[in-house]
């Protein structure tokens, strides 16, 4: 009953008698604090994620108002630049990110029949050092010189300049960083240990596919983004001149840690969005996933070649011409095994019968758009081009075609596909709807002009523009404030009633399969919705495609 | 509650059209920069640009077609693989050659991607054999430009956004009553020969800076500590307009870059008048200014070159500190030449690029400015002795700095 706020019948319909406590939960607020249970954690995960989606949202409303028009109407451009840089900070360390967890915890035991997480009290651990994480991270707003002003990425030496704030932000990614570190090393040992027998790893649903190799992505990389901020924060305190030139320092070298970092970060958070979309669209076009194979390998090469393409954020910075080349052709590689993806989501959905419901939505609409993103992506990725459309609003329209069309579309659908799953009622059906439809048409109108300004050579971080920009800026604006709406919609229109039980009960274990048998397949549709609040304490037998509980 | 916030936002996007409607049609296209509504890359101005836009046409044409073909396929299936016309799920064969065929295919439309954009590539890092030679620096936030090697050898000057622009900017000028330019009126461009290989070198002096100009089809970042290169050889007589893309602080949006491609004739004209200004304009460092005209002098120094931090008030802001009033500013002489030649905790950078006439007069001003009355004036000799590591003493009567002074 985990996502329940107001359990009323913790016990109700339950298939499976053995799986009743036998001793008390803790109740109130203990049950969160406190809270060990995989599904009570991944709750809180994806809850917080919301808020930080929110509040991201909020600094995101605020950049958009400002460029409404050209001229400082509402901010000076310290401020402004404050909030460029808290949005992505937030959106990708607090919003994207720990969502993403969220989904892990509540669904990788349910589908590989384990009965929690491999570390329960780690689990806790990583989940509530995100809150203190989180509120230093904001409180920079409130610190002399306010918050941060230099970018997400942090660049150096403009992080030299910053004032306190820069320091907690450090601190707080730090933390952040660490409780990735902790949530990762659960999902591999989860995932590598505690299959049920008979679940061997080709079997496995692509879900916990994509979230293991991620997670190695994470335990990875994360190091190195913690080496590259200490390095600035012993730049900033202690003398050190690892970023400095004028003590014999590099400034490009931090960019070429943090990109080692952050070109795989990219790939963590849209692996996840595609094992979710893997798991969607077969579910609603009542097959099974076409290529399951290639999709396991795909993932693999996506993950192994994004540790060698970093510099391609770069080219700007002048490399030599080897250098330029080698990351280019590294870059566009990357395209084959996504591309191999999207034909065998479409191959899919080919000769299916699809129904469209909010997920399958959500699904297929992250695979519109995604695509595109992908496009630009590959537009992008050639050096000689990437010169004209480097800093400019251009990767701005890219990264959001593959952020937030991309993973926060998947998260969407994952939301509408497992909502009776965590709450035992199902959402409405219409709302659902509107929620894609307003979100879908508001994402384009904001994000799609950004292409043409990017084209016509605006720079992006920029709290004002030539007036030549204004018509494109202002049809951007008002998608983004339709956009940011669309979501206050769904948090109040469909999350919190979902929440709090309204809306049809689910009588079966598996809302999403038709009379015959054809539809969602897998171990969590195999346990009641709501999901008890233990699960497979015993292992479960499974049959020979480990998608169904034979004793 | 869903239909209530369409129509709220219905209203609200009637309001903005409104504003929107009053804010367009006094802006048109700026040759050498943005054009109102543009859609593609600038009108290239050198062969680069031009094969930019060449290679973006062909990757653009393969997307294209590949969107026609995955999306055709994905919305066919979407119409005509449904349920509710009830087709019937059908499991596909899974043959090998598929997966292989569609990896490999897509891996050959990369390479022949590859090949021409190596091509550009391989140019565009060319940068030899150059008839002219600037150097480009970033501060924040302005471009200083000097003149390495070639005709004008030796020029050397800052390029600074307008003012009066900047002054609109803060004022929220209704985009109506912007000029064409804004944001991209310099005092000093960049001038530069047309049909000449001008190599560009960049550096910075605080913090990373980019030098862009769409036209030519350049971007090169300019890193303190480091040079980078970048060139272009300008194929049209014009004025051509680009903007920092790194960001670099508070006034990132407000250093843009004009580059001025003249005519050799033009060009040699040009040079030779900007020499005899300088030789001209060149401040004997050993001239004994009066009060008034390094007062005048410094006013001009202040408001284009400290202005944009210590505001026109001198009274700072957030970690900027305040000038008026300041116990460096009152106190000795030596105190706050320091602060200007060596900068100040990372937030004050150095300001020894500038003249010694123009620190002189700039240090005289704050100090006598505001409620600032210390009747101390600083002469350029001064500054060529604390060059040299001698700074004034702190004498009796200079030292009537508040306790404190050395904060």
């Amino acid at each position: 009953m985990s996502a329940v706020l107001h359990p009323t019948d913790a016990h109700g319909h339950h298939n499976e008698g053995h799986h009743h406590d036998h001793h008390p939960k803790p109740a109130g607020w203990r049950r969160w604090v406190y809270a060990t249970n995989h599904k009570d954690i991944g709750t809180l995960y994806l809850l917080f994620s919301f808020c930080m989606l929110l509040v991201g949202g909020a600094l995101a409303m605020l950049i958009r108002a400002e460029l409404f028009q050209p001229g400082l109407q509402l901010m000076n451009p310290e401020m402004f630049n404050q909030l460029t840089t808290m949005h992505g900070l937030i959106m990708v360390f607090g919003a994207i990110m720990p969502a993403f967890v969220g989904v892990a915890n509540w669904m990788i035991p349910l589908q590989i029949g384990a009965s929690d997480m491999a570390f329960a009290r780690m689990n806790n651990f990583s989940f509530w050092i995100m809150i203190p994480a989180a509120i230093l991270l904001v409180s920079g707003f409130f610190m002399p010189g306010g918050a941060p002003a230099a970018g997400w990425t942090l660049y150096a030496p403009l992080t030299l300049q910053m004032g306190p704030s820069m320091d907690a932000g450090i601190f707080a990614m730090h933390l952040l960083g660490a409780s990735s570190i902790m949530g990762s090393i659960n999902i591999i040992v989860t995932i590598l240990n505690m299959r049920a027998p008979g679940m061997t790893l080709m079997k496995m649903p692509m879900f916990c596919w994509t979230w293991l190799i991620t997670a190695y992505l994470l335990i990875a990389t994360m190091p190195v983004l913690a080496g590259a901020i200490t390095m600035t924060l012993t730049d900033r305190h202690f003398g050190t001149t690892f970023f400095n030139p004028a003590g014999g320092g590099d400034p490009v070298m931090y960019q070429h840690i943090f990109w080692f970092f952050g070109h795989p970060e990219v790939y963590i958070m849209i692996l996840p969005a595609f094992g979710i979309v893997s798991q969607v669209i077969p579910a609603f076009s009542r097959k099974k996933l076409f290529g399951y194979a290639s999709m396991v390998y795909a993932t693999a090469s996506i993950a192994i070649l994004s540790m060698i393409v970093w510099a391609h954020h770069m080219f700007a910075t002048g490399m030599p011409v080897t250098g330029q080349l080698f990351f280019m052709y590294a870059t566009m590689l990357i395209s084959v095994p996504t591309g191999v993806k999207v034909f065998n989501w479409i191959a899919t959905m080919w000769k299916g019968s699809m129904t469209f419901e909010s997920a399958m939505l959500f699904a297929v609409g992250f695979l519109f758009v995604f695509t595109i993103g992908g496009f630009s992506g590959v537009i992008l990725a050639l050096s000689p081009i990437d010169i004209q459309l480097h800093g400019t609003y251009y990767v701005v329209a890219h990264f959001h075609y593959v952020l937030v069309a991309g993973s926060l579309f998947a998260l969407f659908a994952g939301f509408y596909y497992w909502c009776p799953k965590w709450t035992g009622v199902m959402y409405n059906e219409t709302r659902g709807k509107i929620h894609f439809w307003w979100s879908m048409i508001s994402f384009n109108v904001a994000f799609f002009p950004m292409h043409f300004l990017g084209l016509a050579g605006m720079p992006r971080r920029y709290a004002d523009y030539p007036v030549q920009f204004t018509d494109f800026n202002m049809l951007a604006s008002i998608g983004a404030f339709a956009f940011g709406l669309a979501q206050v919609y769904f948090f109040f229109c469909v999350v919190i009633p979902a929440m709090r039980g309204k809306g049809a009960p689910v009588k079966v274990n598996n809302p999403w399969q038709d009379p015959d048998g054809k539809g969602a397949e897998g171990l969590e549709w195999e346990v009641a919705c709501p999901a008890p609040f233990h699960t497979f304490e015993n292992p479960p037998k499974l049959d020979a495609t480990a998608t169904k509980i034979i004793a | 509650m869903s239909t209530k916030s369409t129509s709220l936002y219905q209203k609200a996007a009637a309001a903005l059209l409104a504003v929107y409607a009053g804010a367009a049609g006094a802006v048109t296209d700026l040759p050498g920069g943005p054009a109102v509504m543009q859609l593609n890359l600038d009108n290239p101005a050198t062969r680069i640009a031009s094969e930019q836009i060449w290679l973006h046409w062909v990757v653009m044409g393969i997307c294209a077609v590949i969107a026609v073909i995955v999306f055709g396929a994905m919305f066919y299936a979407i119409l005509k693989h449904r349920k509710s016309v009830g087709h019937q799920a059908q499991e596909l064969p899974e043959p090998l050659w598929v997966e292989i065929g569609w990896t490999l295919v897509p891996f050959l439309i990369v390479v022949g991607m590859a090949l021409p954009a190596t091509k550009v590539m391989v140019a565009m890092k060319d940068t030899t054999n150059s008839d002219l030679t600037v150097k480009v620096t970033g501060y924040q936030w302005k471009w200083g430009y000097d003149y390495l090697r070639g005709e004008g050898e030796g020029l050397k000057y800052i390029s600074t956004l307008d003012t009066a622009q900047r002054q609109m900017a803060d004022n929220g000028t209704p985009a109506a009553q912007l000029p064409n330019d804004y944001l991209l009126k310099v005092d000093n461009p960049l001038v530069v020969p047309v049909d000449k290989k001008i190599r560009i070198i960049t550096t910075a002096n605080d913090v990373i800076h980019s030098f862009m100009v769409p036209a030519f089809g350049i971007k090169q970042d300019a890193i303190p500590g480091f040079v980078r290169d970048t060139w272009f050889r300008a194929d049209k007589v014009g004025t051509y307009y680009g903007q920092c893309t790194e960001l670099c602080g508070k006034e990132h949006a407000f250093m843009p870059i004009v580059v001025k491609v003249l005519s050799q004739a033009d060009y040699s004209k040009w040079v030779v008048a900007e020499q005899k200004k300088a030789a001209a304009l060149a401040d004997d460092p050993n001239k004994v200014w009066a009060m008034p005209d390094l007062m005048v002098r410094g006013e001009k120094v202040y408001d284009s070159t400290c202005i944009a931090c210590h505001q026109a008030n001198g009274k700072g802001g957030g970690p900027i500190k305040p000038l008026d009033g300041s116990a460096k500013v009152l106190g000795c002489k030596a105190l706050q030449m320091h602060v200007v030649l060596e900068g100040q905790n990372g937030a004050m950078p150095s300001w020894k690029q500038l003249s010694d006439t123009d620190l002189a007069a700039v240090v005289t001003f704050t100090k006598n400015h505001w409620s600032n009355k210390t009747g101390q004036i600083v002469q350029p000799a001064e500054f060529v002795a604390a060059r040299a590591g001698k700074f004034p003493e702190c004498s009796g009567s200079d030292a009537a700095a508040p306790a404190g002074a050395t904060k």
